[in-house]
């Protein structure tokens, strides 16, 4: 009666897990969380949950143009992801992609805007990229100041900033409203195309998703390979560490979140200049949340985001088509996506930590 | 002329669903969670809260409800969804140790999409030509003030004119105040949010005060999405207008810097920059999408205000943002 | 003897972290009225094996026994019940609470801080220590946080006591009142466990002495039949020669010239007050001091990680000219050939990166050579091939993260980057802090070599014993100030540990 009850469930760090054993975790966490998807569809919907997949599918791949949308917000989620990238290998968790992606579009706007009269339609294009990229850089610079110097947590701030973003294009865009009163924008430089960004071959997406692919080899060679992205991993590591080999921690930083602010710029950019050719204060989408995921599902691997991003916007392309075919609200995604997540984050405990029960092998000798 | 007897209760009306939020995330928080996913618990929160009052009016019909099932149905739901929000959690960051930031984030996809896909479903039921769903009745016993409030005029209306909510908002946060200072079940949630590794060797079951701390903690959020529903929006459902809310109530968190005794006026400080753009005599539309900014500026100050000071006491919780497991080495 | 019931029986104890098994099969028996010295090296598994006791790890296999019962310990509140307390290496206290708040931490019932004030203040009397309950922990010294976890752990009516490496930062004066407590208590019929690794204190203190050898038990035995070289011998396995090979420092000539440096801390606190010194090259300066008395502000200020508030460094070239360091860039100091190797508390939090593989630790240093914008891995994984041979380090491979190593082989990755750059000045600190003996003879050997080759070794210690073994000259800290330097060859420790807390009353010995 002392003998008092082992705990049954005693769990401990694995050492090494191969690769190929973690991704089989994933997989069967992904396969998982669509059997959970499909159980909640049928619940909830009624529906035969395959005909769902299948509508995702057929949203996600139907048509020629269904399949340009999808690279395209790939593309842009997945420029996004890799602007955050940096900053989260560092772990500064810049939250704020949403306000400057925001901004740099804002920034391409208004020069749209504004020096549509003035410059010849290239060097406006120049100009427009050096303004989106510096705006970008900025708004991520603000935060990335104030953690260097005083570690003010990055976390919240970059949170904060993205709603003053919202409200800064909010107040221009009732400014420039087109017409008067209408409370948006609408298509700017609509008969002159000035400002445009040029399109390459057939479709107007492919400019864009060349431009996220240059980004993507780019950021991966970065983060590998150069002295900068060592001193990112060393400064995420341990910045005591990287103080005491005379890394000067607070210039890393800000460095990264410049260069973090720029890509988000970027994005924006694109957005504006590249397809959409107006600005509202959604044309972030909540990418700039959606990219933390995309980025961390990676481990913060830019080849790997390529994939989580699909993953990702394939379950958003879908929605739209669940929702005209069975009448469903298009947050119904939000849903499955979440289940989705939730079992992608539950399963990397899986992949680090080892499960043992209780030993029960004592009294069947 | 600024009218400061319509602009109070204005400001408070919008102060409490910050005010629960606010309290429900510093209780989370000092357990060392970092529940980003509070924007979503609130959502879960008031559309649970919104199920159960269509349910019960649809079912008993607007005329012979009773006065208190009115109100229980619906808290009870509310409390249950944002149970279940803090549950799931909880499970993934405390049991499965995963990162915070992200499930928080999930949590708040998962939330929002779900109170937008239910609020959208029962929208549709009723066939209603708006996108909203108005559950007057159930707002009615939610909104009740005490009888003679309308009578004592600018004392009252500033003081009583308000649904039970508001005031168990206040209660709440007076509450978790002492808890955390005063009691020993207090002292001991500060130990685990402060330094996991010295409660448990000090006998302090970690997991357990994390797990109900952020559940509670979730519930109380969740009632701030209640409270919006039905006594704010006078029991209209639309969708996504709860907006970035839960968000300026973890900004609201860092403003009292973990004091929810200061939250009290904090929020209604809030609420009323939240508001203030209504406030303004101008016809300019543009500036006023500037005011909205005021409350997400000025937290940012206080950000910055409180990380120049460095004061020990001001920090946040050591450990916020970090999983425990015992056997690390 | 032995017929008596142990008031903790251990058997057949087995514990693995991954791969590496930290106890294997082990015992252990302690009893009351009786203070017993758990002996072994580092890495041997001493400290594994009395978390399970105090309910910290589980147990993989075996069984434990507490006055003859069968016990199962899954948590700390476990081994509270059955009154076993353990004052851990790293204190486990809330910085921003005071100490009262975090004695009772824990405990059942209504908070009332009064009723626990009086109750501390009673404990303290009985057996002769000071603690305020109303202090803060952030404002306290390290022996005054010990002090509040030993009463911590009275205070809840432990008869089992657990300490691991007390000493370790206390100065020979605090050291003699923590034995002096620890024998009340052991008169007082309590049954004590010291872990330790230093032989003098197993002599001085203990009634019984048992060793552990990694991961396994070697043998229990009474002090008083036993002695240091057999302990010793018992601990490592083998004989070994406890002796430093101290050369004479051939043509010392000035090297690194401190004028009234003056340092203060982030918080502003007063960290050195007008230090002057000179070392020399070809000689091993060693610096003496109880913790936290400047020691590391002095060497972070040399490597140009500390601001200096007033006072000179400079660095003398061999033809008598010199160069100050101030405002230096730490990676400008670097490349004149000053290295600082500090291995702290926590070995991996700084020096080195727990995650990052040892190719890219070694790279540390020297990542930002030469002017590609992208790093060499190929040469720093070569690098850290010749440590791991030079210094027979245990690692799988060069690409295992550091953090799977254990702390001796961790701590000869660190020293031996250091020197593998062929420095002219190896500013070192607590480079054998929780090594085994033969790594840490192997450590003060290649710090002898590197003086032999004429560097200026600038050698920070917490064994006085070793610092009078090792240096040529001993600087002795008190409160941010030089209390002298004396002779290595003519002073001993005791003269050393008074000068540490004699100066101008601020000592606390």
């Amino acid at each position: 009666m002392d003998k008092r009850k082992e705990p049954l469930i005693h769990i401990t760090k694995r050492g090494a897990v191969a690769p190929g054993r973690a991704w089989a975790i994933r997989v069967g966490a992904i396969i998982a969380a669509l059997l959970v998807c499909a159980v909640v569809t049928t619940l909830t919907t009624g529906i035969n949950p395959f005909a769902v997949f299948g509508a995702i599918f057929e949203g996600a791949f139907g048509t020629n143009r269904k399949i340009w949308m999808l690279l395209q917000n790939m593309a842009i989620l997945l420029c996004v992801s890799l602007a955050v990238t940096p900053a989260f290998k560092m772990r500064c968790w810049n939250l704020g992609a949403e306000g400057q992606v925001l901004i740099g579009g804002l920034a391409t706007a208004s020069c749209m805007i504004l020096l549509r009269d003035a410059l010849p339609g290239w060097l406006l294009i120049a100009v427009m990229v050096i303004s989106a990229i510096l705006a970008g850089a900025v708004w991520a610079g603000i935060p990335a100041l104030f953690k260097a110097k005083f570690n003010t947590n990055e976390t919240l701030f970059t949170l904060m900033m993205n709603y003053v973003a919202t409200q800064l294009v909010a107040y221009f865009v009732i400014l420039w409203e087109v017409p008067k009163g209408a409370g948006k924008i609408g298509i700017i430089n609509q008969n002159t195309q000035i400002g445009w960004l040029p399109q390459i071959g057939s479709s107007k997406y492919l400019l864009n998703i060349l431009v996220v692919a240059v980004i993507t080899g780019l950021m991966f060679v970065y983060l590998r390979y150069s002295k900068h992205g060592y001193e990112i991993s060393v400064v995420g590591e341990s910045e005591r560490t990287a103080r005491y080999i005379g890394i000067k921690v607070e210039k890393v930083i800000i460095r990264t979140m410049l260069l973090s602010g720029a890509i988000c710029g970027v994005a924006g950019l694109l957005l504006v200049g590249g397809t959409d050719h107006t600005i509202t204060t959604s044309i972030a989408g909540g990418r700039g949340f959606t990219a933390v995921m995309v980025s961390w599902l990676a481990k913060f691997n830019p080849l790997m985001m390529i994939l989580t991003s699909f993953l990702l916007v394939l379950l958003e392309r879908g929605a739209g088509e669940i929702s005209t075919n069975f009448g469903l609200n298009r947050s119904f995604s939000d849903i499955l996506t979440g289940i989705i997540l939730f079992f992608i984050i539950g399963s990397e405990f899986f992949i680090q930590y080892k499960v043992n029960f209780r030993k029960t092998a004592k009294e069947e000798k | 002329m600024f009218d400061v007897v319509a602009f109070i209760p204005r400001a408070v009306m919008q102060g409490i669903p910050l005010m629960l939020g606010c309290t429900g995330e510093t209780l989370t928080e000092k357990s060392g969670n970092l529940n980003l996913g509070t924007a979503g618990v609130m959502y879960v929160g008031g559309i649970c809260g919104v199920i159960g009052a269509f349910l019960y009016e649809n079912g008993a019909g607007a005329s012979k409800m009773n006065g208190f099932l009115a109100i229980a149905i619906p808290l009870v739901c509310c409390l249950l969804g944002s149970l279940l929000m803090g549950l799931l959690y909880c499970f993934l960051t405390v049991s499965l140790r995963a990162n915070q930031n992200v499930t928080g984030l999930a949590l708040t996809t998962f939330g929002v999409g779900f109170g937008n896909f239910f609020g959208g479903s029962l929208i549709k039921l009723t066939g209603s030509e708006v996108a909203s769903l108005a559950l007057s009745s159930t707002s009615n016993y939610y909104r009740a003030s005490l009888p003679f409030a309308s009578d004592l005029g600018w004392f009252g209306k500033i003081f009583l004119s308000y649904g039970f909510l508001a005031y168990l908002a206040v209660v709440i946060a007076l509450v978790s105040s002492y808890f955390l200072k005063r009691t020993r079940t207090g002292l001991q949630l500060r130990a685990v949010g402060e330094n996991p590794a010295t409660a448990d060797a000090a006998g302090i079951n970690v997991n357990r005060y994390k797990y109900r701390a952020t559940c509670i903690g979730s519930m109380v959020a969740g009632l701030g999405g209640l409270y919006y529903v039905m006594d704010y929006a006078n029991g209209v459902w639309s969708n996504d207008a709860f907006g970035d809310r839960g968000w300026l109530a973890i900004a609201l968190v860092i403003f009292t810097i973990w004091r929810p005794n200061v939250g009290v006026l904090a929020s209604i400080l809030f609420g009323g920059l939240y508001i203030l753009y209504l406030f303004i005599p101008s016809s300019n539309f543009a500036i006023k999408e500037l005011y909205k900014m005021l409350p997400y500026v000025v937290t940012i100050i206080v950000l910055v205000l409180t990380s120049m000071k460095k004061k020990r006491e001001n920090q946040p919780p050591a450990s916020l943002g970090l999983a425990y497991f015992r056997e690390e080495r | 003897m032995d017929n008596r019931i142990p008031a903790v029986k251990m058997r057949n104890i087995t514990k693995r972290f991954g791969s590496v098994v930290a106890n294997d099969k082990c015992w252990l028996d302690v009893y009351r009225g009786e203070i017993l010295a758990l002996l072994g090296e580092n890495g041997s598994g001493k400290t594994t094996l009395m978390n399970m006791l105090s309910g910290i790890y589980f147990p993989d296999e075996g069984t434990i026994a507490i006055d003859g019962k069968e016990v199962v310990i899954a948590s700390p509140k476990d081994a509270f019940d059955l009154g076993i307390g353990m004052i851990h290496q790293h204190y486990k206290l809330v910085d921003v609470f005071t100490a009262a708040e975090n004695i009772v931490l824990g405990l059942p019932g209504k908070l009332d801080m009064r009723t626990a004030s009086a109750k501390i203040r009673e404990i303290c009397g009985k057996y002769g220590f000071e603690v305020d309950p109303d202090m803060k922990i952030y404002d306290m010294s390290v022996s005054q946080k010990q002090t509040v976890e030993i009463v911590k752990v009275l205070y809840r009516g432990a008869d089992i006591l657990i300490l691991d490496e007390p000493t370790a930062v206390l100065t020979p004066q605090e050291t003699d009142r923590l034995f002096a407590v620890l024998r009340n208590m052991r008169d007082d019929g309590k049954a004590i466990v010291i872990i330790t690794h230093k032989m003098h204190e197993v002599e001085d203190l203990s009634d019984r002495v048992a060793v552990l050898r990694k991961g396994q038990f070697t043998g229990d035995m009474l002090t008083k039949n036993t002695n240091a070289q057999e302990m010793t011998n018992m601990m490592v396995g083998r004989p070994v020669a406890l002796n430093i090979n101290r050369t004479e420092p051939e043509d010392p000539k000035p090297r690194i010239q401190v004028r009234d440096l003056t340092v203060r801390d982030m918080e502003g606190t007063l960290k050195l007050d007008h230090v002057s010194f000179t070392a020399c090259s070809g000689e091993i300066l060693g610096i003496a001091g109880i913790s936290g008395c400047g020691q590391k502000e002095l060497l972070e200020a040399i490597a140009g990680l500390q601001p200096v508030e007033t006072g000179d460094i400079s660095y003398v070239e061999s033809d008598g000219s010199e160069e100050s360091l101030i405002g230096k860039d730490p990676l400008d100091i670097k490349k004149m050939g000053v290295a600082l190797s500090f291995v702290p508390e926590d070995r991996l939090g700084m020096g080195l990166v727990g995650s990052m593989d040892l190719g890219d630790n070694v790279m540390l240093r020297s990542y930002s050579e030469g002017n590609s914008v992208f790093t060499d891995r190929k040469k720093s994984y070569k690098v850290a091939r010749g440590i791991v041979e030079y210094f027979d380090v245990v690692t799988p491979s060069v690409e295992t993260p550091v953090r799977r190593l254990s702390g001796g082989n961790v701590q000869k990755v660190l020293v031996g980057r250091e020197i593998v750059n062929a420095p002219k000045v190896l500013l070192t600190a607590y480079a054998t802090r929780g090594l085994d003996i033969n790594s840490s003879y192997q450590i003060y050997e290649t710090i002898s070599e590197q003086k032999r080759k004429g560097v200026a070794v600038i050698y920070v210690g917490e064994d006085l014993d070793v610092l009078v073994e090792l240096c040529d000259r001993i600087l002795v800290l008190c409160g941010g100030r030089v209390s002298g330097v004396v002779d290595g060859r003519k002073t001993n420790k005791r003269e050393i540990g008074a000068m540490m807390t004699r100066l101008g009353g601020e000592g606390r010995g």
